[in-house]
Protein backbone atom coordinates (compact mmCIF):
# COMPACT_ATOMS: atom_id res chain seq x y z
CA UNK A 1 0.00 0.00 0.00
CA UNK A 2 1.41 3.20 -1.05
CA UNK A 3 1.65 6.11 1.21
CA UNK A 4 -0.25 9.20 1.28
CA UNK A 5 2.70 12.04 1.00
CA UNK A 6 3.67 14.69 3.32
CA UNK A 7 2.20 18.38 3.47
CA UNK A 8 3.70 21.34 4.63
CA UNK A 9 0.97 24.00 5.83
CA UNK A 10 1.41 27.65 5.90
CA UNK A 11 -1.72 30.10 6.71
CA UNK A 12 -2.00 33.83 6.20
CA UNK A 13 -3.43 34.39 9.32
CA UNK A 14 -4.41 38.56 8.22
CA UNK A 15 -4.67 40.52 5.59
CA UNK A 16 -1.51 41.69 4.93
CA UNK A 17 0.57 39.43 6.88
CA UNK A 18 2.64 37.00 5.02
CA UNK A 19 1.81 33.23 5.57
CA UNK A 20 3.88 31.23 8.50
CA UNK A 21 4.35 27.53 8.88
CA UNK A 22 1.37 25.97 11.12
CA UNK A 23 2.26 22.63 10.63
CA UNK A 24 1.95 19.35 8.57
CA UNK A 25 -0.26 16.94 7.25
CA UNK A 26 -1.27 13.99 5.21
CA UNK A 27 -2.99 14.12 1.40
CA UNK A 28 -2.58 12.21 -1.80
CA UNK A 29 -2.56 15.74 -3.58
CA UNK A 30 -2.18 19.18 -3.41
CA UNK A 31 -5.82 19.85 -3.61
CA UNK A 32 -6.85 17.34 -0.82
CA UNK A 33 -3.76 18.62 1.37
CA UNK A 34 -6.01 22.25 1.40
CA UNK A 35 -9.17 20.54 2.14
CA UNK A 36 -7.46 18.89 4.37
CA UNK A 37 -5.54 22.26 5.73
CA UNK A 38 -8.76 23.72 5.99
CA UNK A 39 -10.13 21.50 8.65
CA UNK A 40 -6.93 20.81 10.51
CA UNK A 41 -5.87 24.29 10.95
CA UNK A 42 -8.66 27.17 10.48
CA UNK A 43 -11.39 25.87 12.21
CA UNK A 44 -11.29 28.90 14.72
CA UNK A 45 -10.85 31.37 11.91
CA UNK A 46 -7.29 31.45 12.14
CA UNK A 47 -6.94 31.90 8.24
CA UNK A 48 -7.32 34.10 4.77
CA UNK A 49 -5.18 31.82 2.55
CA UNK A 50 -3.07 28.56 2.75
CA UNK A 51 -0.19 27.25 1.22
CA UNK A 52 0.36 23.78 0.95
CA UNK A 53 4.26 22.80 0.10
CA UNK A 54 5.07 18.97 -0.20
CA UNK A 55 7.52 18.51 2.26
CA UNK A 56 9.94 16.34 0.57
CA UNK A 57 10.59 19.45 -1.50
CA UNK A 58 11.45 22.01 1.49
CA UNK A 59 15.38 22.01 1.97
CA UNK A 60 16.69 23.08 5.31
CA UNK A 61 19.55 23.88 6.75
CA UNK A 62 21.45 21.80 9.43
CA UNK A 63 20.98 21.72 12.85
CA UNK A 64 24.59 21.22 13.10
CA UNK A 65 25.44 24.20 10.83
CA UNK A 66 24.18 26.58 13.54
CA UNK A 67 27.08 27.97 14.66
CA UNK A 68 29.05 28.13 11.10
CA UNK A 69 26.00 30.06 9.28
CA UNK A 70 24.58 32.06 12.12
CA UNK A 71 27.75 32.63 14.97
CA UNK A 72 29.38 35.79 12.33
CA UNK A 73 26.32 37.60 12.73
CA UNK A 74 26.72 37.85 16.41
CA UNK A 75 29.83 40.44 16.39
CA UNK A 76 28.22 43.06 14.45
CA UNK A 77 26.45 44.33 16.61
CA UNK A 78 27.10 47.80 14.47
CA UNK A 79 24.46 46.25 11.99
CA UNK A 80 21.53 47.51 14.87
CA UNK A 81 20.77 51.26 14.80
CA UNK A 82 20.94 51.05 18.44
CA UNK A 83 24.74 50.94 17.93
CA UNK A 84 24.85 54.59 17.61
CA UNK A 85 23.65 56.44 19.49
CA UNK A 86 21.36 59.88 19.01
CA UNK A 87 21.80 62.55 20.53
CA UNK A 88 19.02 63.77 22.71
CA UNK A 89 18.71 66.88 20.72
CA UNK A 90 18.48 65.39 17.34
CA UNK A 91 14.87 63.57 17.33
CA UNK A 92 13.44 61.09 14.97
CA UNK A 93 15.98 59.02 13.75
CA UNK B 1 12.08 59.25 -4.70
CA UNK B 2 13.65 55.63 -4.89
CA UNK B 3 11.25 55.18 -7.72
CA UNK B 4 10.64 58.51 -9.66
CA UNK B 5 7.81 59.79 -11.65
CA UNK B 6 6.02 56.49 -12.34
CA UNK B 7 4.11 56.47 -15.51
CA UNK B 8 0.47 54.81 -14.94
CA UNK B 9 -0.95 54.67 -18.45
CA UNK B 10 -4.18 56.25 -17.66
CA UNK B 11 -4.52 59.49 -18.77
CA UNK B 12 -7.40 60.53 -16.89
CA UNK B 13 -8.11 58.49 -13.22
CA UNK B 14 -11.98 57.01 -13.24
CA UNK B 15 -14.30 57.35 -10.70
CA UNK B 16 -16.43 54.29 -9.39
CA UNK B 17 -19.18 54.58 -11.40
CA UNK B 18 -17.42 54.24 -14.77
CA UNK B 19 -15.40 51.10 -13.25
CA UNK B 20 -16.71 47.60 -14.64
CA UNK B 21 -17.83 45.38 -11.84
CA UNK B 22 -14.11 43.34 -11.32
CA UNK B 23 -12.11 47.02 -11.20
CA UNK B 24 -14.92 48.46 -9.20
CA UNK B 25 -14.83 45.50 -6.30
CA UNK B 26 -11.05 45.55 -6.80
CA UNK B 27 -10.86 49.64 -5.96
CA UNK B 28 -13.40 49.32 -2.37
CA UNK B 29 -11.08 46.47 -1.53
CA UNK B 30 -8.16 49.12 -1.32
CA UNK B 31 -10.50 51.83 -0.24
CA UNK B 32 -11.36 49.29 2.64
CA UNK B 33 -7.49 49.04 3.34
CA UNK B 34 -7.46 45.36 2.59
CA UNK B 35 -4.08 44.03 0.81
CA UNK B 36 -4.12 42.80 -2.56
CA UNK B 37 -2.10 39.60 -2.83
CA UNK B 38 -0.57 38.01 -6.11
CA UNK B 39 -2.66 35.51 -7.12
CA UNK B 40 -5.63 37.87 -6.68
CA UNK B 41 -7.63 39.93 -9.72
CA UNK B 42 -6.22 43.28 -10.64
CA UNK B 43 -6.03 45.79 -13.19
CA UNK B 44 -3.49 45.48 -15.64
CA UNK B 45 -2.85 49.11 -15.04
CA UNK B 46 -2.76 48.67 -11.32
CA UNK B 47 -0.02 45.26 -12.31
CA UNK B 48 2.23 47.36 -14.94
CA UNK B 49 2.36 50.49 -13.13
CA UNK B 50 3.48 48.51 -9.62
CA UNK B 51 5.84 46.18 -11.93
CA UNK B 52 7.49 49.79 -12.95
CA UNK B 53 7.88 51.04 -9.53
CA UNK B 54 9.14 48.20 -7.67
CA UNK B 55 11.75 47.30 -10.52
CA UNK B 56 12.99 50.99 -10.52
CA UNK B 57 13.00 50.79 -6.49
CA UNK B 58 15.02 47.74 -6.87
CA UNK B 59 17.43 49.30 -9.55
CA UNK B 60 18.00 52.13 -7.40
CA UNK B 61 19.03 49.90 -4.25
CA UNK B 62 21.18 48.37 -6.23
CA UNK B 63 23.08 50.85 -8.32
CA UNK B 64 22.95 52.86 -4.67
CA UNK B 65 25.92 50.45 -3.96
CA UNK B 66 28.10 52.41 -6.33
CA UNK B 67 28.50 55.83 -4.63
CA UNK B 68 29.62 54.01 -1.12
CA UNK B 69 31.48 51.09 -3.19
CA UNK B 70 34.11 54.12 -3.87
CA UNK B 71 35.00 54.51 -0.42
CA UNK B 72 35.48 50.41 1.07
CA UNK B 73 39.39 50.93 0.55
CA UNK B 74 39.32 53.73 1.80
CA UNK B 75 37.45 53.94 4.90
CA UNK B 76 39.48 55.62 7.63
CA UNK B 77 39.32 52.86 10.32
CA UNK B 78 39.05 48.95 10.27
CA UNK B 79 34.93 49.74 12.11
CA UNK B 80 33.46 52.41 9.80
CA UNK B 81 35.22 49.66 6.91
CA UNK B 82 33.21 47.06 8.36
CA UNK B 83 29.80 49.31 8.99
CA UNK B 84 30.63 50.60 5.38
CA UNK B 85 30.47 46.82 4.13
CA UNK B 86 27.46 45.95 6.03
CA UNK B 87 25.02 48.90 4.73
CA UNK B 88 26.49 47.93 0.92
CA UNK B 89 25.56 44.17 1.38
CA UNK B 90 22.14 45.15 2.89
CA UNK B 91 21.18 47.29 0.17
CA UNK B 92 21.96 44.14 -2.08
CA UNK B 93 19.41 42.56 -0.47
CA UNK B 94 16.77 44.95 -0.70
CA UNK B 95 17.29 44.82 -3.95
CA UNK B 96 16.58 41.28 -3.54
CA UNK B 97 13.40 41.86 -1.35
CA UNK B 98 12.07 43.73 -4.17
CA UNK B 99 12.93 42.22 -6.65
CA UNK B 100 10.68 39.37 -5.41
CA UNK B 101 8.00 41.30 -4.92
CA UNK B 102 8.16 42.22 -8.24
CA UNK B 103 8.44 38.73 -9.91
CA UNK B 104 5.20 37.67 -7.85
CA UNK B 105 3.34 40.13 -10.43
CA UNK B 106 4.16 38.08 -13.52
CA UNK B 107 8.34 39.25 -14.66
CA UNK B 108 11.40 37.36 -13.69
CA UNK B 109 13.77 38.99 -12.05
CA UNK B 110 16.61 38.57 -15.49
CA UNK B 111 13.84 40.63 -17.52
CA UNK B 112 13.36 43.50 -15.24
CA UNK B 113 17.44 43.31 -14.77
CA UNK B 114 17.48 43.57 -18.43
CA UNK B 115 15.45 46.97 -18.34
CA UNK B 116 17.91 48.41 -16.51
CA UNK B 117 20.99 47.45 -18.12
CA UNK B 118 19.47 48.45 -21.16
CA UNK B 119 18.73 51.94 -20.33
CA UNK B 120 14.96 51.80 -20.49
CA UNK B 121 14.18 51.85 -16.81
CA UNK B 122 15.51 54.35 -14.45
CA UNK B 123 16.94 54.48 -10.94
CA UNK B 124 16.88 57.07 -8.42
CA UNK B 125 18.65 60.58 -9.98
CA UNK B 126 20.29 60.77 -6.57
CA UNK B 127 22.79 57.81 -7.46
CA UNK B 128 24.44 59.70 -10.57
CA UNK B 129 26.40 61.72 -8.10
CA UNK B 130 29.62 61.17 -6.95
CA UNK B 131 31.41 60.99 -3.93
CA UNK B 132 34.21 62.57 -3.36
CA UNK B 133 35.35 63.20 0.28
CA UNK B 134 34.69 60.52 3.26
CA UNK B 135 32.45 62.66 4.49
CA UNK B 136 30.29 61.82 1.62
CA UNK B 137 29.35 58.72 2.99
CA UNK B 138 27.72 59.64 6.19
CA UNK B 139 25.97 62.63 4.00
CA UNK B 140 24.13 59.89 2.14
CA UNK B 141 23.97 57.98 5.26
CA UNK B 142 22.23 60.87 6.67
CA UNK B 143 20.84 62.42 3.88
CA UNK B 144 19.58 60.18 1.50
CA UNK B 145 18.92 57.30 3.28
CA UNK B 146 17.21 59.46 5.31
CA UNK B 147 14.76 60.43 2.56
CA UNK B 148 14.32 56.75 1.24
CA UNK B 149 13.33 56.12 4.80
CA UNK B 150 10.77 59.59 4.77
CA UNK B 151 9.35 57.70 1.79
CA UNK B 152 9.01 53.97 2.40
CA UNK B 153 7.71 54.22 5.73
CA UNK B 154 4.34 55.15 4.73
CA UNK B 155 4.57 52.35 1.46
CA UNK B 156 4.69 49.64 4.31
CA UNK B 157 1.03 50.46 4.45
CA UNK B 158 1.18 50.27 0.76
CA UNK B 159 -1.94 48.28 -0.96
CA UNK B 160 0.33 45.77 -2.39
CA UNK B 161 1.32 42.56 0.29
CA UNK B 162 4.61 41.39 -1.07
CA UNK B 163 5.52 45.30 -1.97
CA UNK B 164 4.30 45.94 1.74
CA UNK B 165 5.97 43.47 3.45
CA UNK B 166 9.49 44.14 2.07
CA UNK B 167 9.13 47.45 2.59
CA UNK B 168 8.75 46.88 6.55
CA UNK B 169 11.73 44.94 6.48
CA UNK B 170 13.94 47.24 4.36
CA UNK B 171 12.71 50.24 6.99
CA UNK B 172 14.09 48.33 10.00
CA UNK B 173 17.11 47.56 8.47
CA UNK B 174 17.42 51.47 6.90
CA UNK B 175 17.59 52.67 10.22
CA UNK B 176 21.54 51.57 10.78
CA UNK B 177 22.01 53.26 7.91
CA UNK B 178 20.75 56.50 8.25
CA UNK B 179 22.22 56.45 11.99
CA UNK B 180 25.36 55.40 11.17
CA UNK B 181 25.78 57.96 8.56
CA UNK B 182 24.99 60.58 10.94
CA UNK B 183 27.33 58.99 13.35
CA UNK B 184 29.99 59.56 10.93
CA UNK B 185 29.16 63.08 10.01
CA UNK B 186 28.73 63.93 13.38
CA UNK B 187 32.41 62.68 14.41
CA UNK B 188 33.58 65.17 11.16
CA UNK B 189 31.70 67.78 12.13
CA UNK B 190 33.75 67.35 15.68
CA UNK B 191 36.91 66.90 14.93
CA UNK B 192 39.53 69.35 13.18
CA UNK B 193 38.53 72.14 11.35
CA UNK B 194 39.78 70.35 8.05
CA UNK B 195 37.55 67.49 9.03
CA UNK B 196 34.13 69.98 9.80
CA UNK B 197 34.96 71.26 6.19
CA UNK B 198 34.82 68.25 4.29
CA UNK B 199 31.15 67.22 6.51
CA UNK B 200 30.35 71.16 5.45
CA UNK B 201 31.42 70.34 1.64
CA UNK B 202 29.66 67.04 1.65
CA UNK B 203 26.10 68.79 2.56
CA UNK B 204 26.40 71.58 0.38
CA UNK B 205 26.65 69.20 -2.78
CA UNK B 206 24.13 66.84 -1.22
CA UNK B 207 21.08 68.63 -0.01
CA UNK B 208 19.61 70.08 -3.17
CA UNK B 209 19.86 66.28 -5.02
CA UNK B 210 18.72 64.84 -1.62
CA UNK B 211 15.71 67.04 -2.04
CA UNK B 212 15.05 66.44 -5.78
CA UNK B 213 15.05 62.08 -4.95
CA UNK B 214 11.09 63.28 -3.68
CA UNK B 215 10.40 64.23 -7.52
CA UNK B 216 8.66 67.26 -8.92
CA UNK B 217 5.60 68.67 -8.04
CA UNK B 218 3.15 66.22 -8.59
CA UNK B 219 0.02 67.67 -7.22
CA UNK B 220 -1.66 68.19 -10.32
CA UNK B 221 0.03 65.04 -11.66
CA UNK B 222 -2.64 62.34 -13.32
CA UNK B 223 -0.23 59.54 -12.36
CA UNK B 224 0.35 60.43 -8.86
CA UNK B 225 -3.03 60.76 -8.30
CA UNK B 226 -4.00 57.00 -10.14
CA UNK B 227 -0.83 56.06 -7.76
CA UNK B 228 -3.06 57.39 -4.43
CA UNK B 229 -6.22 55.73 -5.87
CA UNK B 230 -4.81 52.74 -5.66
CA UNK B 231 -2.70 53.20 -2.39
CA UNK B 232 0.55 52.40 -4.05
CA UNK B 233 1.73 56.01 -3.71
CA UNK B 234 0.56 57.73 -0.07
CA UNK B 235 1.76 61.11 -0.05
CA UNK B 236 2.48 63.83 -2.49
CA UNK B 237 6.34 64.22 -3.63
CA UNK B 238 5.80 68.22 -1.80
CA UNK B 239 4.67 66.65 1.16
CA UNK B 240 7.38 63.99 1.47
CA UNK B 241 10.08 66.84 0.80
CA UNK B 242 8.54 69.35 3.45
CA UNK B 243 9.00 66.54 6.14
CA UNK B 244 12.25 65.76 5.23
CA UNK B 245 13.23 69.35 5.41
CA UNK B 246 11.24 69.85 8.84
CA UNK B 247 12.83 67.12 10.11
CA UNK B 248 16.46 67.49 8.74
CA UNK B 249 17.20 71.12 9.48
CA UNK B 250 17.45 71.06 12.97
CA UNK B 251 19.36 67.52 12.53
CA UNK B 252 22.19 70.22 10.64
CA UNK B 253 22.37 72.62 12.87
CA UNK B 254 22.79 70.36 16.26
CA UNK B 255 25.61 69.29 13.67
CA UNK B 256 26.48 73.16 13.73
CA UNK B 257 26.41 72.80 9.56
CA UNK B 258 24.92 74.88 7.54
CA UNK B 259 22.01 74.29 4.83
CA UNK B 260 23.14 75.65 1.70
CA UNK B 261 20.26 77.39 1.15
CA UNK B 262 20.26 81.59 1.75
CA UNK B 263 16.06 81.11 1.51
CA UNK B 264 15.53 78.69 4.32
CA UNK B 265 13.60 80.38 7.04
CA UNK B 266 11.27 78.45 9.89
CA UNK B 267 7.13 79.97 8.88
CA UNK B 268 6.01 80.41 12.68
CA UNK B 269 2.79 80.55 10.53
CA UNK B 270 2.78 77.16 9.05
CA UNK B 271 4.92 75.51 11.53
CA UNK B 272 7.12 74.04 8.93
CA UNK B 273 10.25 75.50 6.94
CA UNK B 274 10.24 77.66 3.63
CA UNK B 275 12.57 77.07 1.47
CA UNK B 276 14.66 78.00 -1.67
CA UNK B 277 13.23 76.92 -5.33
CA UNK B 278 15.02 73.50 -6.57
CA UNK B 279 16.97 73.95 -9.83
CA UNK B 280 14.39 70.99 -11.93
CA UNK B 281 16.33 71.62 -14.85
CA UNK B 282 19.53 70.27 -13.45
CA UNK B 283 16.72 67.15 -12.23
CA UNK B 284 15.52 67.00 -16.05
CA UNK B 285 19.20 66.47 -17.04
CA UNK B 286 20.26 63.86 -14.24
CA UNK B 287 17.44 62.21 -15.01
CA UNK B 288 17.85 62.38 -19.20
CA UNK B 289 21.52 60.45 -18.47
CA UNK B 290 23.24 63.66 -18.62
CA UNK B 291 24.10 63.53 -14.68
CA UNK B 292 27.72 63.84 -13.51
CA UNK B 293 28.11 59.79 -13.52
CA UNK B 294 24.93 58.03 -14.95
CA UNK B 295 27.48 56.33 -18.09
CA UNK B 296 29.61 55.61 -15.55
CA UNK B 297 26.86 53.75 -13.08
CA UNK B 298 25.63 52.22 -16.30
CA UNK B 299 28.72 50.98 -17.27
CA UNK B 300 29.54 49.52 -14.34
CA UNK B 301 26.51 47.67 -14.00
CA UNK B 302 26.59 46.44 -17.74
CA UNK B 303 30.23 45.23 -16.90
CA UNK B 304 29.24 43.70 -14.09
CA UNK B 305 26.71 41.41 -15.37
CA UNK B 306 29.37 40.89 -18.46
CA UNK B 307 32.01 39.93 -16.18
CA UNK B 308 29.63 37.38 -14.49
CA UNK B 309 27.99 35.27 -16.76
CA UNK B 310 30.49 32.58 -16.98
CA UNK B 311 29.94 32.31 -13.24
CA UNK B 312 26.27 32.37 -13.27
CA UNK B 313 26.96 29.78 -16.02
CA UNK B 314 29.05 27.29 -14.25
CA UNK B 315 26.73 26.90 -11.15
CA UNK B 316 23.84 25.97 -13.31
CA UNK B 317 25.95 23.21 -15.13
CA UNK B 318 27.26 22.40 -11.63
CA UNK B 319 23.94 22.03 -10.51
CA UNK B 320 22.64 20.17 -12.88
CA UNK B 321 25.71 17.60 -13.16
CA UNK B 322 24.91 16.72 -9.58
CA UNK B 323 21.59 16.29 -9.89
CA UNK B 324 21.73 13.88 -13.01
CA UNK B 325 24.25 12.09 -10.89
CA UNK B 326 21.87 11.64 -7.99
CA UNK B 327 19.52 10.14 -10.91
CA UNK B 328 21.74 8.02 -12.27
CA UNK B 329 22.75 6.67 -8.24
CA UNK B 330 19.33 6.24 -7.65
CA UNK B 331 18.81 4.09 -10.55
CA UNK B 332 21.63 2.43 -9.97
CA UNK B 333 20.31 1.45 -6.31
Amino acid sequence: MKEWPLWEVFIRSQHGLAHKHVGSLHAPDAEMAINNARDVYTRRNEGLSIWVVPASEVSASSPADKEALFEPANNKIYRHPTFFPVPEEVKHM
Amino acid sequence: MYAQMVDTGVKRVQGLDEMSAEERAFQERIDAGIKIEAKDWMPEGYRRTLIRQISQHAHSEIVGQLPEGNWVTRAPSLKRKAILLAKIQDEAGHGLYLYSAAETLGVTRDQVYADLLSGKVKYSSIFNYPTTNWADIGTVGWLVDGAAIMNQIPLCRCSYGPYSRAMVRVCKEESFHQRQGYDLVMTMARGTPEQKQMAQDALNRWWWPALMMFGPPDSDSVHSAQSMQWKIKILSNDELRQKFVDQTVPQAEYLGLTVPDPELKWNEDTGHYDFGEIDWEEFRQVVAGNGPCNRDRLRTRVKAWDDGAWFRDALLAHAEKKSERQVAAAKAA
